[in-house]
């Protein structure tokens, strides 16, 4: 990767509200919710499942609009009044839950195929960069393999790297780690520290696990259950460049302790507000 | 409705009951293991097979099925079968150099007739993939196309192809177009119907990806609809294919000279019996071979499915 | 491509365009649609009267005009309503039994692996030869003709009920039989509580397959064999046939529209009867 460019990709959200289906029986995902993201910076949102964290999500990546509020990037209008939806583009790119690589091109041509699409390389060129991106993020051997035969964890990093190839300035993901073991996940996270220490995009990243947020994060969101709106806002001072080792570290520990109960109450909250919508509507709930 | 959704049918019996395959690649490494030694996973596999019970369960198959016929007929002379042709019979007249009945594989009419079905089918797929394809693609992807052309698309399909018939020997001159046509109809129902269907199973979080990496809504239609959608397109093609022999046949017997259909169908009125086995095995045969032709085909445009992990040790 | 296959033979099967109503935007281009292959076809039909020359395809086609009129008349035909009545049954017969036959067929050849092995590549070799080059041979082999047609028409529907049968028992996840193996279930038990509403999507599948291919079996047959005396002959079929033959062109037109809509009824009639047998699928 190229030296560290300018810190932008400062993330504003005023007072955003998203509502799923029509006026009537429309449901709230996302109501009333404030906050803000530095340029540069890894914010991690936390919230339980269901609470409208990937709704927000999708608004700043433009897959929907507003119905209230605003959002802004780098002071620039993404989304709000005169523009309900932002427009999708390269410069806020999604790494999704379940994966989106391209299951008939190969790892490579996955990689290259942003630059190539928009037209700013060459095909040959193009390649040659993604392989020198997959080297140095430790995926040299598995650029001819296609995603269906190489393991989930390097797929998820193959993912990364696509987004990265095309410098964006905000990285989007949405729970990217789910469905991987912990050990995996301790290597991804490593992993992307360290491509994030290459390039300091900024990083809006969404979970559900607060010890993987507490550690990646110089800033925890913790958003309240459906309709979801920040309930408490943790700034991690723990110095980066991080490792490992941070998780056994006193502070560490501190900080878990200090928002633990937080998320907690909010799971509890999210967990009834699914049994009771089970209830209503299924006609075989569990 | 109507033909446009026949199976293309389960794994063969002979892969069936074998054990999950070759070892998956291992990931991370360089693409394939020297896991099995020289040979390969083919020779593998196949020994495996031979060792289980299914090459022996499928000779006593073929020898139940080919023995009751040879009993009923020719050995127990079965009042019921009194007329039907045996199958020494049949099998004499077909490899003979002089046959009874004038049909045999050193008679260059038995060709003609064979040559003649397969350019109908040629014809008639050919056309129907090209106009199918598009049309399904389109169907599946633009909500106004589907709900201009699909409901006229979906009266049209639940009518029987014979139904067909007699207008079509209306509308088109000669005994040649007619066919064809009534072919081709048949076929581009199942091929666009399945490539609609493919279309609308794509998973979306492909295209969002792709326009979130910069694609434009043709880039996102050549990079990533198509390819997604390519193995229902496939298994289009193979109903399709299945769909024209039905319909060739029959219209075959029906109306126009040459062609298998029109020899299994005067075999019985000329009471040339043996020849009506011979037609539907030649049928049969080709019938086999035009499918698994289009089967490879799509197996080697989508290389990527047979390497996919998950489906190499599942179904 | 077996799950490729089976999960696109299920949607596409399910594939019934509903009209949503004429007020929707959906139900307005249909209309424009319909009008417009309406005008086309009347003006194309009709186009050696207003245009001087017989137009290639079209100019021979019955004008809609005609059609709707000698529908009109047909309604209070008894026979007309007497063809229906014998195609329906004929597909009624036949499919029956190849369902009757077929399922059970299809899951001992799904659960047996020794039945499977046996049977299925004798299965495999007969299923390229289309159900129509049987008739031939059915013909000589029963003695009336009216056996002869139903034997075809059950030939047709049974290969697609026992391989779809077999396809979808196969795909069953071996899981849910260890589960129920585990809490002490007998191989009847696990058979009727688990194999049984796992495979009953396939069924529903090859229902929905099957009843296409009977129809087509059974005008196909109904068109060859001719009008016969009594029970043989007779049906929407041999209504279009007959009508080519007698010259009457626009009843060949009213008979296809007749089948198609007899066929989508049949189609519809199987898709109400699924959420009944299997509630749990209409959650998906």
């Amino acid at each position: 990767m190229t030296a560290p460019s300018p810190a932008r990709g400062a993330i504003c959200i005023r007072d955003a509200v998203k509502i799923h289906g029509t006026d009537s029986a429309g449901v709230a995902a996302v109501e009333s919710c404030s906050f803000d993201v530095a340029a540069g910076e890894i914010c991690m949102i936390v919230g339980p499942s269901g609470c409208g964290k990937t709704t927000l999500l999708n608004a700043i990546a433009g897959f929907h609009g507003l119905e209230g509020g605003s959002i802004h990037l780098d002071g620039r209008l993404l989304c709000g009044p005169g523009q309900p939806k932002a427009p999708i583009g390269p410069d806020r790119i999604v790494v999704f839950q379940n994966g989106a690589l391209f299951p008939w091109k190969t790892n490579l041509e996955n990689v290259a195929f942003g630059p190539i699409v928009q037209g700013r390389l060459g095909r040959k060129a193009a390649l040659e960069k993604a392989r020198g991106l997959m080297a140095e993020a430790g995926l040299r051997g598995c650029e001819d393999n296609y995603p269906g035969e190489t393991s989930s964890g390097v797929r998820r990093r193959v993912e990364i790297v696509r987004a990265l190839m095309n410098e964006p300035v905000v990285l989007l993901l949405d729970e990217p780690y789910r469905a991987l073991d912990s050990l995996t996940k301790s290597v991804m996270h490593e992993a992307l520290l360290d491509m994030y220490y290459r390039n300091r995009v900024t990083i809006i990243f969404i979970t559900h696990d607060l010890e993987e947020a507490i550690f990646l994060g110089h800033r925890v969101v913790i958003m309240t259950s459906r309709p979801c709106r920040p309930k408490k806002l943790l700034e991690v001072d723990i110095p980066h460049p991080r490792d490992y080792a941070v998780v056994t570290s006193r502070r560490y520990r501190e900080l878990v302790h200090e928002t633990a109960e937080a998320v907690h109450e909010e799971a509890l909250k999210a967990f009834d507000l699914g049994e009771r919508e089970a209830a209503e509507g299924g006609r075989f709930a569990a | 409705m109507g033909l446009g959704v026949q199976p293309v049918g389960v794994v063969p019996a002979v892969t069936a009951d074998t054990p999950a395959g070759a070892a998956p690649a291992r990931p991370e490494s360089t693409g394939g293991d020297r896991v099995i030694g020289h040979g390969g996973p083919a020779r593998f596999l196949a020994l495996q097979w031979l060792a289980s019970p299914q090459p022996y369960l499928m000779l006593i198959g073929y020898a139940l099925f080919l023995g009751s016929w040879y009993l009923s007929v020719e050995v127990l002379k079965l009042p019921r079968f009194a007329e039907m042709p045996g199958l020494t019979t049949v099998l004499r007249e077909w490899v003979s150099t002089d046959p009874t009945y004038g049909l045999s594989i050193h008679t260059p009419i038995y060709y003609q007739h064979i040559l003649v079905s397969l350019r109908r089918i040629a014809i008639a797929f050919v056309l129907a993939t090209a106009l199918g394809v598009p049309t399904g693609l389109l169907l599946g992807w633009s909500r106004r196309f589907r709900d201009y052309v699909f409901p006229i698309f979906e009266a049209l399909r639940p009518i029987p192809i014979l139904a067909w018939v007699p207008l079509a020997i209306i509308m088109f001159k000669g005994s040649e177009t007619p066919v064809v046509f009534l072919t081709t109809l048949a076929s581009f129902f199942a091929t666009a119907l399945n490539t609609m269907l493919g279309v609308r199973a794509i998973d979306r979080t492909h295209v969002l990806a792709a326009e979130c990496l910069g694609a434009s809504p043709w880039q996102v239609f050549r990079h990533v609809v198509v390819p997604a959608a390519l193995p229902y397109i496939f298994t289009g093609l193979e109903i399709s294919i299945g769909v024209a022999w039905f319909s060739l046949v029959a219209a075959e017997m029906v109306s126009g000279q040459f062609g298998l259909g029109y020899v299994i169908n005067t075999s019985y009125t000329t009471v040339e019996y043996p020849n009506i086995v011979i037609g539907m095995l030649t049928l049969g045969v080709v019938g086999y071979a035009t499918s698994a032709a289009v089967r490879l085909a799509g197996n080697r445009l989508m290389a990527w499915r047979k390497r996919d992990l998950a489906l190499v040790g599942g179904g | 491509m077996t799950d490729v296959s089976l999960s696109s033979q299920a949607a596409a099967a399910r594939f019934f365009w509903v009209p949503k109503g004429v007020f929707t935007e959906g139900g307005r281009r249909a209309l424009i649609a319909y009008l417009v292959v309406l005008i086309v076809w009347q003006l194309g039909s009709t186009s050696e009267d207003w245009l001087g020359t017989k137009l290639p395809v079209l100019g021979n086609v019955p004008s809609p005009a005609s059609v709707i009129r000698v529908w009109a008349a047909l309604i209070h035909d008894p026979s007309y309503w007497m063809s229906w009545a014998m195609s329906m049954l004929r597909v009624l017969e036949g499919f029956s039994a190849a369902v009757l036959l077929g399922v059970p067929f299809g899951l001992l050849m799904a659960t047996n692996p020794v039945a499977r092995g046996i049977c299925l590549p004798v299965f495999e070799l007969l299923r390229p030869i289309p159900p129509l080059a049987w008739v031939p041979a059915a013909i000589i082999f029963w003695p009336t003709q009216e056996l002869s047609i139903a034997s075809v028409i059950f030939l047709g529907a049974f290969y697609t009920m026992v391989i779809n049968v077999v396809g979808g028992a196969r795909a069953l996840d071996a899981r849910f039989v260890q589960v129920a193996g585990s809490m002490g279930g007998s191989r009847w038990n696990i058979f009727r509580r688990i194999v049984l509403p796992a495979v009953l999507p396939s069924i529903f599948v090859g229902m929905e397959v099957g009843i296409g291919i009977t129809w087509e079996v059974v005008v196909a047959a109904e068109m060859i064999s001719g009008g016969g005396g009594g029970r043989a002959g007779g049906g929407l079929g041999f209504f279009i046939w007959n009508s080519y033959v007698g010259g009457s062109y626009p009843q060949i037109i009213v008979g296809m529209i007749s089948i198609g809509i007899a066929g989508s009824l049949s189609s519809a009639a199987i898709r109400a009867l699924e959420p009944v047998c299997a509630p749990w699928l209409k959650a998906r």
